[in-house]
């Protein structure tokens, strides 16, 4: 398996999403462009200009239409995906971590990180479908959990949103009323801060990663823990495969610890595991810095992984790979 | 363990109470003896309770100075100065800590006087120091520590015959080597747990013994049998051991014991401490004890300064090197050695005293070693006198102390000692200058010592420069393994201590280029070494046969510090302690490098096989069992296969259950995900396309007309 490398970024890579046609993939990273590929070759697209700080997270519509960023510089943008215009600009009040949309792109749930006093929050905005007549106003604000909150996402029908950040607590909100619903075990749970999180591709279950060196998977309407996978580095990033029963995780020592020459010592390895018996099938290497990204492209023959070292590297797999029995 | 009362609420209580919690030494706190408020202590047992009493009472320190002259008061102060003078030599004595009692009739002393040190080390070091101590003729000091004299006034007068309690049967110390399986243990150290397990290679995972949380204090240690495992606590040493689980046979009250170590033949446990001196100009206080393991009882103790047991005898920098006593080798724990200045004590065990009541004068001597089997003694003398006194060599025997055998060397600069471990041969690495003495080369001096008169053979590598990085015996075999080479990747050299015509050559079997190693772990039964590149190598493994020299397999582990080979010489464990923060934990390996298991630990801290005593079999009878291996390993061939099914079974059954479990909840979300589609739907605002399956790929031809150009063609026909 030949990766394609993408250079398109100079600082560390946060984040990597996949259209729905699985043709063309976003990379965000923390210099201030997000990036658009061509998700067979890897060719680069186009940017988007406009963002004043490192962006950590990003969306796009079921249309391919609309991309939705979120960054650090305190903004949400909205962008048009094919001419890279930006549409419209949600200013908030802290650095913006998280952003995706609804079943039916009309809503999008936002995480701010705390900042200045203020606690973070998670909040809904509604994407009007004209972006002339877009506002500003949110539909539903959500306060409680301690820390910043790494990743919101809907779960089944929009009914209910899915939270974890730094408390390691993994939580599911009504969206109508903003209650909280359901809370994961502290004994059960998570032991450190939730870096990543990732739905399956019929949003039935959902997968998060975490710096205690674990990766665990839950129902998305029960919040049952239903299997955990285990490493021996903190998880920054994770994915399930749409097409057979594998996830991936990645992640490696952290980067302020990264010391030895050897960049093995680092294990910045993205590790395939099955999703069911819960053991290690394989591991692909390259990355020389830490992985903060990973994507399965939504037929599941692909997948690329984003790291601390810029690169975005896409990975075709070989016939092999969907031989493997285990 | 008790709850936890959080600081916030000590901190109002003791305000409440009018204390203030940063003036008090939580440390200095201790319970009244008996009370424990209904917190357990850690070690959950009484642990060393009648000892740690001696210390609750608080008078360890002080110590009863009799036999004083007896002073009318105007002659009190000059007394007391004097005493003040000498007994503040030995340790700062207390404020106030000084007290005369005085007839309150005649105001004259009473002839004793207490005194108060510090610690309790102090008190002790000024009782053996003073105890005897002439003041003029008639007043010699009787020197007690204050709490002996409750000891001493416990004996009753009148003597009364020793109970003699019934013999109860101990359970049988060598229980593990029964098992069935034939599996070896052992203990390892990760975080505050300490853990006992099976090596079960059939299984690929080992099984769990025993388990304890702060079962020690710093390290453990197996005896050398593997009988008992030592732990260290702040009071002493304990040993474990048992039938079916690990229980505590005998503790070793030390206080403050840093380093234990067990005789060859498990008899006798030697402790060691070192105590700060109360004078910063002072060197450390030692106090080394052995006991006997079975009984407890205290054999010996020795006590001095830190330099007195400096090895390295004219040197005496380099410090305390462990073992500070070195036992002969063999069963019997016959004898015990250490080194000194000019000199070689040596002690048997009968009477614990020196061997003809006289250490062995040897000038200068820096290093010594027993043989493993034998009471021979190999010692090392240094060049002396600018070379006019060559190095030297010598062995002898024990008890006679009669040189067997002396080599004489020349412009040596460094010497180290290898025992074969059957006692067989002798291999001494022999650094020499070179003629300018700006550099030095290295040649072996091999002695055999189990032939007549101990010949002595001089071997040098081809490339006599070579630097030797790591040198291995084959146990109990006649081979050698070399590393050597000043490269980056250094050479590894195989030699036979006989020919095929002549036994009494050494002659090189191979040399193998440029490997990455730098140490050598030969098997326990001989015959495969593991070539290991630890440290700058990152952990590279090679399994090499040496009968057929060949390489079996190569393999690595990240990282890796520490390599073992089980006793029986099947499996090698390799481990990264917590010498490196990541990748802590092990991997045992079969003797032919196939990785069998791994487990991962945090802070990880000691892997150590549990040794097993000798084979009670005989030579012959080893032998037997090799030629006809196949008729024994038939058995055991059956039942590894049948493990294996059985394993593959439950595998099987278990993967069969977890894919039946997650097909359930594929099947409920399915069903559920159909129930919500129309109203999916709607909130696409009608977009039915829901599944991936229902979209195709559909390839199109399309065909566009670029150019059309016509062409007359030339009519080949027409000629």
């Amino acid at each position: 398996m030949r990766p394609i490398l993408m250079k398109g970024h100079e600082r560390p890579l946060t984040f990597l999403k996949y259209n729905r046609d699985g043709d063309l993939l976003f990379s965000c990273a923390k210099d201030h462009t997000p990036n658009v590929w061509f998700a067979d070759n890897g060719e680069r697209l186009g940017t988007y200009r406009g963002h004043n700080g490192a962006v950590w997270c990003c969306d796009v519509s079921r249309d391919s239409m609309r991309l939705i960023t979120a960054s650090a510089d305190q903004t949400v943008k909205l962008w048009n995906v094919q001419t890279g215009a930006q549409l419209y600009s949600f200013n908030f009040d802290s650095p913006v971590k998280s952003v995706d949309f609804s079943v039916g792109d009309k809503l999008a749930v936002i995480t701010t990180d705390p900042f200045m006093g203020l606690p973070s929050t998670i909040q809904v905005k509604r994407i009007a479908r004209d972006p002339n007549e877009q506002t500003s106003d949110s539909v539903l604000t959500i306060k409680g959990p301690q820390g910043r909150i790494n990743r919101a996402v809907w779960g089944p029908l929009n009914k209910t949103i899915i939270s974890a950040g730094e408390d390691a607590v993994v939580r599911v909100w009504d969206t109508e009323t903003g209650q909280l619903l359901k809370e994961s075990d502290k004994e059960t749970g998570h032991q450190k801060t939730v870096t990543s999180l990732s739905k399956s591709a019929d949003s039935s279950h959902f997968l998060t990663g975490s710096l205690d060196k674990s990766a665990k998977l839950w129902d998305s309407r029960t919040l049952t823990l239903l299997k955990t996978y285990v490493t021996e580095r903190p998880v920054n990033a994770c994915a399930i495969s749409p097409l057979l029963d594998h996830v991936v995780i990645g992640g490696g020592q952290e980067a302020v610890h990264v010391t030895m020459t050897d960049r093995r010592a680092g294990k910045f390895e993205a590790k395939f595991f099955h999703k069911i018996l819960q053991e290690e099938i394989g591991g692909v290497k390259g990355h020389f810095g830490p992985i903060n990204a990973l994507a399965f492209n939504p037929d599941g023959r692909s997948f690329s992984s984003g790291g601390e070292d810029g690169y975005v590297r896409l990975h075709h797999f070989d016939p092999d790979y969907f031989n493997i029995k285990m | 363990m008790t709850e936890v009362v959080p600081m916030a609420d000590l901190e109002a209580y003791a305000g409440r109470l009018g204390i203030d919690l940063s003036s008090v030494d939580l440390d200095s706190i201790q319970l009244p003896p008996g009370d424990d408020f209904g917190i357990k202590s850690d070690d959950d047992e009484d642990l060393f309770h009648e000892d740690a009493l001696e210390f609750e009472a608080g008078f360890a320190n002080v110590v009863v100075v009799d036999n004083l002259p007896v002073v009318p008061p105007e002659k009190f102060e000059k007394l007391e100065g004097v005493i003040r003078k000498i007994y503040s030599q030995m340790g700062t004595i207390k404020e106030g800590g000084l007290w005369m009692p005085v007839n309150p009739e005649t105001k004259k002393t009473l002839g004793y006087c207490f005194i108060e040190y510090n610690t309790t080390q102090e008190a002790e070091l000024a009782r053996e120091k003073t105890n005897g101590y002439k003041l003029d003729k008639s007043h010699i000091f009787a020197v007690n520590l204050f709490d002996d004299f409750d000891k001493y006034m416990k004996v009753p007068d009148e003597w009364k015959a020793a109970e003699i309690k019934p013999y109860t049967p101990g359970e049988n110390l060598q229980q593990w080597l029964t098992d069935e399986k034939a599996r070896d243990q052992f203990v390892i150290r990760a975080g505050s747990n300490t853990e006992v397990f099976w090596n079960d290679p059939r299984q690929l995972m080992p099984e769990l013994v025993h388990q304890r949380q702060y079962w020690t204090e710093s390290f453990v240690q197996w005896s050398p049998l593997g009988t008992y495992l030592a732990t260290v606590h702040r009071q002493g040493a304990a040993v474990w051991g048992g039938a079916s689980t690990f229980n505590r046979l005998m503790r070793f009250a030390h206080p403050q014991v840093r380093l234990i170590d067990f005789s060859p033949g498990e008899k006798y446990l030697v402790t060691f401490s070192s105590h700060e001196p109360s004078n910063p100009r002072d060197t450390h206080r030692v106090v080394l004890n052995i006991f006997d393991v079975r009984t407890g009882k205290l054999m010996r103790d020795f006590k001095g300064n830190a330099d007195e047991f400096a090895t390295g005898g004219s040197g005496g920098v380099s410090g305390i090197t462990w073992p500070i006593f070195r036992w002969c080798g063999g069963k019997d724990d016959k004898y015990f050695a250490r080194i000194g200045k000019n000199m070689i004590s040596v002690y048997e065990t009968e009477t614990f005293g020196l061997v003809d009541k006289k250490s062995m004068k040897v000038d200068n001597v820096v290093d010594f070693c027993w043989s493993p089997t034998d009471p021979i003694l190999a010692l090392f003398v240094p060049e002396l006198g600018g070379g006019n006194q060559p190095a030297k060599v010598s062995l002898v025997q024990i008890p006679g102390k009669e040189e067997l055998r002396q080599k004489n060397l020349f412009s040596v600069s460094d010497c180290k000692m290898y025992w074969q471990n059957n006692g067989e041969y002798l291999a001494v690495k022999v650094d020499r200058y070179t003629k300018t003495k700006k550099s030095t080369y290295t040649g072996f001096e091999l002695f055999r010592i189990k032939e007549r008169d101990i010949p002595i053979e001089v071997l040098e590598l081809d490339n006599k420069n070579d630097k030797i990085v790591a040198f291995a015996w084959e146990p109990k075999g006649h081979r050698f393994a070399v590393i050597h080479g000043d490269n980056p990747r250094p050479d590894v050299s195989f030699y036979s201590m006989r020919t095929n015509q002549n036994t009494g050559r050494v002659s090189k079997l191979t040399t193998l280029k440029s490997k990455q190693a730098n140490a050598l772990y030969w098997s326990p039964a001989g015959r495969y070494i593991v070539l290991a590149g630890l440290k700058g190598f990152n952990g590279q493994l090679e399994f090499y046969n040496v009968d057929e020299l060949e390489t079996m397999a190569t393999g690595e582990h990240f990282m890796a510090t520490d390599i073992e080979w089980d006793p029986t010489g099947r499996y090698v464990a390799t481990a990264v302690t917590s010498v490196h923060e990541m990748e802590n934990g092990f991997h045992i390996w079969s003797f032919s490098g196939k990785l069998l298991y791994r487990l991962s630990r945090d802070h990880f801290y000691q892997f150590l096989w549990r040794p097993r005593p000798p084979s009670l079999l005989t030579a012959e009878k080893e032998e037997e069992i090799a030629k006809n291996l196949k008729k024994y390993s038939k058995k055991y061939e059956a039942e590894d296969q049948d493990v294996s099914m059985q394993l593959n079974e439950q595998d099987r059954k278990k993967r069969k259950m977890l894919q039946d479990q997650w097909n359930e909840w594929v099947a409920k979300w399915k069903q559920m995900h159909e129930e919500e589609r129309q109203l999916r739907i709607q909130l696409r605002d009608g977009v039915v396309s829901d599944e991936e399956e229902e979209y195709e790929a559909k390839e199109v031809e399309v065909e566009e007309v670029l150019d059309v150009v016509e062409e007359v063609v030339a009519d080949l026909d027409q000629e």
